[in-house]
């Protein structure tokens, strides 16, 4: 485990952080602009505090939301940089470079690169500083829809391959969902949870998660295609997703946000909705006058609804009673 | 009486005070562009001074200060056993503290145009404070020292009253090409004035054009 603890108080805003992450995989750490996610990241790397450790010396790999090259360096020259002051060289720069598919740009200077490109060079840059723990602050919150979607598989990769444990900042949850293991929530400065991903995002008592953040992870196993859609094993009963996924034996990453959850008491005999699982009312809170969040036990999984209070007063819902959840959109990690 | 003597001791002063300002400016200059203390105004403005100050005056100053009976003069007497004022070494002492601002504010606005990013990015990427400067802060910064280097050189070409106050008049010592025309003007000796002031000017035209072609090649990358 990496212990974290971090104090800073400013004007008008006081980090307080105490928790511990795991030192393998990516950990994402989730929460509003201004709940202090940058702050710790520049605490951990040296960069906001007088005295303690200077920065150089605290070999850690920083990936900013803008990548920031060094513009009178060759694409080589930028990632060769880091390299060659790294104290041990423990990762292999061919394999980095094969990675985040920057072979082909090596000899260009970072103006004539696209926004993902370079980040992909920032990326390598870090990594091959032979880093104890990688930061990364919003990588792709510079970057728009199309090029965001073009750098995510690179970033699949980095968890699939990379041994370096990673701290993962962004306010898009999605992103968390699909990168991260583990999960911390910051508050105002503070820890509001903190947990495996799974767990902590189908909490329905932390406030930051309760409104279009939230949502839960899970994972299924694709087992068959059929009219453009790939059937999810989903234990008691399947989900269909639209698009091809390999059939395999692994099981994939499927997110499913509370706002595409709705709930019937008796199955829905005509509706549009293909996905329709039988599951049970675990725990229905109340977030604010008007929505509620629902959380239904389907298979062996959690599934977040968010629906209005006036719903849950209509169908009498309680913990134990016996529901269809209709499921509504579902998005997939490739 | 030859026009290179004087022409060639006015660039040996500027080579040697443009090296020196390079070598304390730099220093300066940096520390300028990253401090966040109350203070820098102060030390602004005391570096600028000599941009608004009258020669004469920086030169009376410098005179009483460098003489054999002032702070720094009387200490160079005792280290070296000869005077400050009316010698080379006075001259580039005190060119230095008038072409100071030519060299600071430059390097200064380079500096300070570096993205906090570049230095913030070197220093995770495991460069020590000095290592960021030296790798990444000078070579981004390159238009700020040409500027520098071109406008202390040439400024300390064309001074005049400070040289006159601090160095007088002696061939082969303090006699630059400013005094020298001053001098030949003074004994109505035209044609000797016009030779240096006209290599002057063209000379300047010059240098300045060469700084501004550098920087463009710079900033077309």
């Amino acid at each position: 485990m990496i212990h974290l603890r971090h104090k800073l108080s400013r004007k008008d805003f006081v980090l307080d952080i105490d928790v511990q992450v795991p030192d393998i995989g990516i950990t994402g750490v989730f929460g509003e602009s201004g709940s202090g996610k940058t702050t710790l990241l520049r605490c951990i790397a040296g960069l906001d505090q007088e005295g303690g450790l200077p920065v150089h010396k605290r070999n850690i790999g920083y990936v900013f939301q803008k990548p920031g090259l060094f513009p009178h360096l060759t694409v080589r020259g930028n990632i060769e940089y880091g390299a060659r002051r790294a104290a041990t060289s423990r990762v292999d720069s061919a394999s980095v470079i094969d990675m985040l598919g920057i072979g082909g740009l090596l000899d260009r200077k970072p103006d004539s690169l696209s926004g993902g490109e370079a980040q992909r060079v920032a990326i390598a840059a870090a990594l091959l500083r032979s880093p104890d723990l990688v930061l990364m602050d919003e990588p792709l919150a510079s970057l728009d829809g199309k090029r965001k979607d073009e750098l995510l598989p690179y970033f699949d990769r980095l968890h699939d391959e990379l041994s370096v444990p990673v701290i993962y900042v962004s306010h898009d949850i999605e992103e968390i969902s699909r990168l991260c293991d583990h999960l911390v929530l910051l508050d105002d400065g503070k820890v509001v949870a903190s947990g495996g991903l799974l767990d902590v995002v189908s909490r329905v008592d932390v406030p930051v998660l309760s409104g279009r953040n939230a949502g839960v992870v899970l994972w299924a196993t694709p087992v068959d295609h059929e009219d453009g859609l790939t059937k999810f094993d989903f234990g008691d009963g399947d989900i269909w997703v639209a698009g091809k996924f390999e059939a395999s034996k692994s099981p994939l990453r499927l997110r499913i946000a509370a706002n595409d959850v709705s709930i019937t008491r008796d199955r829905p005999a005509s509706t549009t909705i293909l996905n329709i699982l039988r599951a049970t009312v675990e725990e229905v809170r109340s977030v604010d006058t008007a929505i509620a969040l629902v959380r239904l036990g389907a298979g062996n999984q959690d599934l977040l609804a968010r629906v209005t209070n006036r719903s849950v007063r209509r169908l009498g819902l309680k913990p134990g009673d016996r529901v269809f959840a209709q499921v509504k959109s579902v998005t997939v990690r490739h | 009486m030859n026009i290179f003597g004087p022409m060639w001791l006015s660039v040996q002063l500027a080579l040697v005070t443009t090296l020196v300002l390079v070598l304390i400016g730099t220093p300066i200059a940096w520390w300028l562009s990253q401090t966040k203390l109350k203070l820098k105004p102060a030390v602004q403005a005391i570096v600028a001074m000599p941009i608004v100050l009258p020669p004469t005056v920086l030169g009376f100053y410098l005179l009483i200060l460098l003489g054999p009976d002032g702070a720094i003069g009387g200490w160079w007497v005792q280290l070296t056993g000869s005077a400050l004022t009316f010698s080379f070494t006075g001259l580039v002492v005190a060119s230095c503290v008038y072409s100071l601002p030519f060299a600071v504010q430059p390097m200064q606005n380079a500096f300070e145009s570096l993205p906090k990013q570049h230095l913030e990015r070197a220093w995770t990427l495991g460069a020590s404070r000095l290592d960021a400067f030296f790798s990444v802060a000078v070579p981004l910064s390159v238009r700020g020292f040409v500027s520098g280097i071109v406008l202390s050189f040439a400024h300390t070409l064309g001074e005049f009253g400070v040289v006159l106050m601090v160095g007088g008049n002696i061939p082969g010592e303090t006699r630059v090409v400013s005094i020298a025309i001053y001098d030949h003007v003074e004994s109505l000796n035209y044609a000797a004035a016009h030779q240096m002031s006209l290599l002057l000017i063209g000379f300047a035209f010059v240098v300045l054009a060469a700084m501004f072609v550098i920087n463009r090649r710079w900033s077309e990358g």
